[in-house]
């Protein structure tokens, strides 16, 4: 779950980390409020979408008026498909330099792993890799002086800094590992006359472990069926073509959406129901991808954990309950086959053994459709 | 021969009562693996399956001299009971909860290493060495003995792939489940390396998928350091960049992790890639004539 810019901020605050001092509003009659108590102000839209002050929702100001004015024209604002409930109203700060620093995590070492770099302010995939400090943390040691010593001496640190860094570093470690953090970066970090601040903050939490973090609101900058299918606990991607995709497992749903490509046909969706559903999930996840309106329906089970014949249950219960009147291909292999076919041959339908017949089968439906 | 377990691995289930613990501690006694204990906390001095119940992993291993531990237990739970397996001298600890948080994943993998302990997964279907020994979740039917050694980073499209090798009456030596986290324990290398030692594997065939760099990294391996013909199948050729598909490591950002530089990576390696999963025997057969 990405946080907005205030919330990351607020995090970074709690934890001892510098953040310009700013106010979070709701109208532009708040821009002008604050603007007063701050002076020169930069205004920034609280959307998740990056890109976002090429787009134009980041705005300065330097009367309340003004701040008004460029809050309003903000608020109006659509970025990545999205409008700002709230904006973010901050000092204007003195930046003497900008620095790029993040912690992630690093799946080839499996460890977290820190970022630096001092080409910060630009957009982090055009830092040049020599110019990317990656320095890997041990999680059964932590963070200590000495790595961020070296991390100073590899980006060419030294003195005060270096100081400034000794100080922020393990802070922004205890905030990544407590709150559990994915990704926790700050790009800019400014270099100010008062030190380092952290000008913008990207702060991603672990999904699988929001059960533990009952104090971040959950944010929910998702289309209407994207939110359906999180509800549902299941994986959905929207695409942008006519066949409707149901499959068991992440890798097998994706080799089914290259397949349906591979015999010319476009896919609708990504839908993995996971393993061992029971037959109301997997109704459920069938009620939404009939809800997209797709052309066809192609469903690709190969049943392990998955039961065939609850798959074939939840089929026919949908289409009684709901009625399923687009052309439909379905494979049906694995765990209890014989008896999901048998419930699928009562109501006229002849699975396919063979996922290659059943996705070609899909597109010659799309063909004749 | 087979990699990492054989007839003789002594096997724990962690979580035995539960549902998907109890079933499937059956399904691998049917396959022959040898299961000579559980753990479930409380619940120590039942039977399940004819499997005694201990109430804690010591006391497992004190009785049984368990060697690997397989894990049913919710991801809430799964981090203690994996550092109970590796501090009571767990060495095969298998992972198949989803949904592990990754800060207790790296917490996991960090004391792993402490105690020499090879982990695989977490999100997996586990391991099988065809024939003798099965610690994990796939159905039985697919995993029979033979030549070909498979890894993969995905559960049912590995199934779909084993099961289009049996149908050829080409059969397995070791299959191994990475797992589809961002975080997992054993990655292609490890696994490419004992295959390479392996005499019985003759051929391997590894199953990847968008995201990460570890096709890439297993390419430049096989470049370096492998003799056995190594065959492959990529999953997610059509997938659109910034969207994860699935798996948590299934996501092309930033212009990394693309089906085509996977492709190319493994090309250059020698690794010949099946357009399609059903057409990963016929470049197997070719590598065993």
């Amino acid at each position: 779950m990405k946080l907005y810019e205030h919330l990351g901020k607020e995090l970074f605050a709690r934890y001892g980390i510098t953040v310009p001092a700013g106010r979070v509003i709701e109208n532009a009659g708040q821009a002008a409020e604050a603007a007063s108590e701050l002076g020169e102000v930069v205004i920034k839209s609280q959307v998740l979408t990056g890109k976002r002050g090429k787009a134009g929702g980041i705005s300065f100001a330097s009367s309340p008026e003004e701040a008004e004015a460029e809050a309003e024209k903000i608020f109006k604002m659509e970025l990545g498909g999205f409008t700002a409930d709230k904006l973010l109203v901050e000092e204007k700060i003195q930046i003497e330099q900008e620095i790029y620093l993040a912690l992630t995590v690093d799946g080839t070492v499996r460890k977290p792993v820190v970022l630096a770099s001092l080409d910060g302010g630009m957009d982090v995939e055009d830092v040049p890799e020599d110019r990317m400090i990656r320095w890997p943390v041990d999680v059964t040691v932590g963070m200590q002086g000495y790595m961020v010593r070296e991390i100073c001496r590899q980006m060419g640190v030294k003195g005060d800094l270096q100081k400034e860094f000794l100080k922020l570093l393990p802070k922004l470690y205890k905030m990544f590992r407590e709150n559990d953090a994915e990704l926790a970066e700050i790009n800019p970090l400014a270099l100010t006359p008062q030190g380092l601040v952290a000008a913008d903050a990207k702060v991603t939490i672990d999904d699988d472990a929001l059960y533990r973090h009952k104090e971040l609101p959950r944010i929910k900058e998702k289309t209407a069926l994207e939110l359906k299918a999180e509800e549902l606990d299941l994986a959905y991607v929207e695409l942008d073509g006519e066949i409707a995709v149901m499959a068991n497992g992440a890798g097998i749903t994706m080799a089914t959406l290259d397949m349906v490509q591979h015999y010319g046909g476009s896919p609708a969706n990504f839908l993995d129901f996971g393993g061992g559903a029971n037959i109301e999930k997997t109704s459920q996840a069938l009620e939404l991808l009939l809800g997209t309106n797709p052309k066809v329906l192609l469903i690709n089970i190969f049943g392990g954990i998955t039961r065939c014949d609850v798959v074939a249950e939840a089929f026919v219960r949908v289409r009684e309950s709901k009625g399923i009147d687009l052309p439909v291909s379905f494979r049906l292999v694995g765990t209890n086959e014989a008896e999901g076919r048998e419930i699928l041959e009562k109501v006229g339908i002849k699975a396919f053994n063979s996922m290659d017949e059943a996705v070609s089968h899909a597109v010659e439906l799309l063909n004749a459709s | 021969m087979s990699i990492y377990i054989n007839d003789k691995t002594r096997v724990l289930v962690q979580g035995i009562t539960g549902n998907q613990g109890s079933f499937h501690t059956g399904q691998m006694l049917k396959y022959g693996t040898n299961i000579v204990g559980g753990v479930s906390p409380g619940k120590g001095g039942q039977e399940v399956e004819g499997v005694p119940v201990y109430n804690t992993v010591f006391e497992a291993v004190e009785n049984e001299q368990a060697e690997a531990s397989i894990l049913f237990i919710p991801a809430p739970f799964a981090k203690d009971a994996a550092l109970e397996a590796l501090a009571a001298g767990i060495k095969i600890l298998v992972l198949i909860p989803e949904h592990i948080p990754l800060q207790d994943a790296m917490d996991i993998m960090a004391q792993a290493k402490r105690h020499e302990a090879v982990v695989v997964g977490p999100n997996t279907f586990g391991l099988v060495s065809s024939g003798a020994c099965k610690i994990g979740i796939m159905p039985n039917q697919y995993f029979v003995p033979g030549p070909v050694g498979v890894v993969s980073r995905s559960g049912t499209l590995c199934y779909e792939i084993v099961g289009h090798l049996t149908e050829s009456k080409i059969g397995t030596t070791t299959v191994v489940g990475l797992g589809g986290d961002r975080v997992v324990g054993l990655d292609f290398i490890d696994v490419l390396e004992q295959f390479e030692k392996d005499p019985e594997t003759k051929t391997v065939v590894l199953v990847g998928e968008i995201g990460g760099s570890a096709e890439e990294e297993a390419a430049a391996y096989i470049k370096s350091s492998m003799s056995k013909p190594v065959v492959a199948y990529l999953a997610g050729k059509s997938a659109p960049p910034g969207k994860r598909m699935g798996h948590a490591g299934a996501i092309i950002e930033r212009g990394r992790g693309t089906f085509e530089s996977k492709v190319e990576a493994l090309n250059a390696a020698g690794v010949d890639v099946a357009d399609l999963p059903g057409k990963v025997p016929e470049l197997v057969k070719t590598k065993l004539a």
